[in-house]
């Protein structure tokens, strides 16, 4: 069974003000087949988190550990982790001028299984993803991420997560600027993913709306660069009708 | 009792030297630099020309030394090889110098386009005929080492549409003028591709005229060649008149690839795109764009934009990108420039290998997406898939290092 451990992970970044602590010690274990929520007030380290597992240049382990079935993460570049089955959904995506989506996901695939996939059964599967996304076929000769709303955006990266398969994925913030459509739309498509491939989830979000739609299996509450409270899909509930004002306080006295 | 006004002083501050004033002096030269494109030196005689020191606006950021023979040198102004491609509506023929068309698009503004010209016995005319659309390519291959002149001319009849491709190849020590006329209401595609062998050194000014509601897209992809520089300008004299000025260029280590590109509004309605791309690669690799729009009194309700943008992919390159905009009327309907020069976005490789791409791969993908852009604007699939291959073969060349 796959798993992803997270171990007194310390990690800090680099501002005009000098070196800033953002990851105070987060533990985290997370099973293949697994959805795990973290939740949690602005600036508290949740993106931190997710663009240190994929690997972000920006960032800097101070201390702690990420493996992957016991395989050191941090010692692999980016695209080795994307590779070793890691996968993270941007929250902003950026713009590649001039690379087709198709072209993009066709290369992607490629570096990820080592081999060119099949045409036929290729180009049949981006095509039913699409459609399961409602995303329009046009889509697929456009730039990557070139002119696409908020909304398409995530589309297309919830499309990379069906076709890449990965066996662990982070999703950052996938719910913001959603409309419920859209994203109940996106949500379907992770709770495919999670059928087909039983991968495991690590769903970063300031909200409890999209925990209507992708049902954790763990909450975790992070304050302040660190784990402050964790339990079972309840907690979620918990924190739609109190906020995140008790944790804040708890820090503040501490 | 009559009130006068005060006595007027004949005597100005500024010429007595009073509480400190005094003339401009205009820099004390006891001459003003030209303040307009328009008003810039022209002649179809090499004489016309004072000897280049390598100061001149037009010759400050070319290597001088490196085509000092194609500037005043004596040129082989004869007759050469060209293969052409066969089209119904297109004629292909080797002209007198004294032929009507030729200086009808415009004259030389600097001394190796004055050289040419001057030294050039015959000049290959290109008519292009008929509303339907067609193509029809030029190669010139077999130019050789020795220092030569060469004049074309492109005349697009009114209503006529075609896509005339220039493509050079093997050695060349050239210094050239293009002249293209497009009639009214003609639409033409002109692209001229540079592949020379590493020695070759190539000046050439272009020279466009565009009618009545004509447009033409100039293309200049410049790939091989130790000095080519391109200089075209579009003269937009009709009404409706539209220009799309594109540029693609891939400068390795010692090369010198240069453009310099200016549009003249001249006309009412008259609009005019211009964007170059270049990459940059290996140690000495230099590049310059000069990007000169010029929209004049009589141009209202004009729309233009250009732009350049450099991507440079190694250290010990040099990119010069000089964006000029000149407006002498208030009655426009757009002008704007835009440039940029940069190394890899590091958030697009981040993003690329976050999908499992390598480095290697990723740094590929987003130049070949860059310089993409123009070469899918060119309009002939032929062409485009050869200078994909192209640019793979310019990026397999050198390890893509590290921007950091």
């Amino acid at each position: 069974m796959a798993v992803l451990e997270i171990r007194d992970l310390h990690v800090s970044v680099e501002t005009d003000q000098g070196t800033k602590p953002i990851l105070r010690g987060v533990d985290l274990t997370i099973n293949k087949g697994e959805t795990h929520a973290i939740m949690g007030p602005n600036g508290s380290g949740k993106s931190t988190l997710a663009y240190t597992i994929a690997g972000h240049p920006k960032y800097t382990v101070d201390s702690g550990s990420i493996t992957l079935d016991g395989e050191d993460v941090l010692a692999m570049t980016v695209d080795e982790r994307a590779r070793a089955g890691l996968f993270l959904a941007m929250q902003y995506p950026v713009e590649i001028p001039g690379v087709t989506v198709t072209n993009f996901l066709r290369t992607a695939k490629t570096a990820i299984d080592g081999e060119a996939p099949a045409i036929r059964s290729w180009i049949k599967d981006v095509k039913s993803s699409m459609k399961d996304l409602r995303m329009d076929a046009a889509f697929a000769e456009r730039n990557v991420n070139e002119g696409f709303s908020g909304g398409e955006k995530k589309r297309h990266e919830i499309l990379q997560l069906e076709l890449l398969k990965p066996t662990f994925a982070v999703l950052d913030e996938t719910d913001s600027g959603l409309d419920v459509d859209a994203l109940k739309i996106v949500s379907e498509g992770v709770n495919r993913a999670k059928e087909n491939t039983h991968l495991g989830v690590l769903l970063i979000t300031h909200y409890t709306r999209i925990l209507r739609y992708i049902r954790p299996d763990f909450v975790h509450v992070f304050v302040n660069g660190r784990i402050a409270e964790q339990g079972g899909p309840e907690l979620a509930d918990r924190l739609e009708n109190e906020g995140y004002d008790r944790f804040l306080t708890d820090e503040a006295t501490v | 009792m009559t009130i006068s006004a005060p006595e007027a002083t004949t005597t100005k501050l500024e010429n007595t030297g009073a509480l400190g004033y005094k003339k401009h002096t205009d820099g004390g030269w006891g001459l003003v630099p030209i303040q307009t494109r328009s008003e810039r030196f022209a002649s179809t005689d090499v004489t016309d020309f004072p000897a280049v020191t390598g100061r001149e606006a037009a010759w400050k950021l070319t290597p001088v030394d490196r085509v000092a023979d194609l500037i005043d040198g004596e040129l082989d102004g004869s007759e050469y090889d060209i293969t052409a491609t066969e089209a119904a509506g297109v004629s292909i023929e080797w002209v007198e110098r004294t032929d009507a068309r030729i200086g009808s698009a415009g004259k030389p503004e600097d001394r190796a386009a004055a050289n040419a010209w001057t030294q050039t016995e015959k000049a290959l005319a290109i008519t292009i005929d008929g509303e339907e659309a067609k193509t029809v390519r030029v190669s010139r291959a077999t130019l050789g080492a020795a220092p030569r002149a060469a004049h074309v001319v492109i005349e697009a009849k009114p209503f006529s549409r075609g896509l005339i491709i220039l493509h050079n190849t093997g050695d060349a020590r050239l210094t050239e003028n293009v002249e293209i006329v497009v009639g009214d209401s003609a639409n033409i595609t002109v692209v001229t591709v540079q592949q020379w062998n590493d020695d070759a050194v190539h000046l050439a000014s272009h020279f466009t005229t565009v009618g009545r509601d004509a447009k033409i897209k100039h293309v200049v992809v410049t790939l091989g060649g130790s000095v080519v520089r391109i200089n075209p300008s579009t003269h937009l004299v009709g009404t409706g008149a539209d220009v799309d000025a594109l540029g693609l260029y891939f400068a390795d280590s010692g090369q010198h690839l240069e453009q310099q590109v200016y549009v003249d509004h001249d006309a009412p309605q008259t609009r005019s795109r211009v964007n170059y791309k270049g990459a940059l690669q290996g140690a000495g690799a230099r590049t310059v764009w000069i990007g000169d729009v010029l929209i004049r009194q009589s141009a209202t309700g004009t729309d233009s934009y250009e732009q350049n943008r450099n991507l440079v992919l190694t250290d010990g390159t040099r990119a010069d990108s000089i964006p000029n905009l000149e407006i002498e009327t208030g009655d426009i309907a757009g002008a704007g420039h835009a440039s940029a020069t940069g190394r890899f976005d590091d958030e697009q490789l981040f993003y690329l290998q976050a999908r499992g791409i390598r480095e290697e791969e990723a740094r590929r993908l987003v130049v070949r997406g860059f310089l993409t852009d123009i070469v899918q604007q060119i309009g002939d699939t032929e062409l485009q898939e050869k200078l994909q291959d192209a640019i793979e073969q310019e990026l397999s060349r050198t390890r893509l290092t590290d921007g950091n």
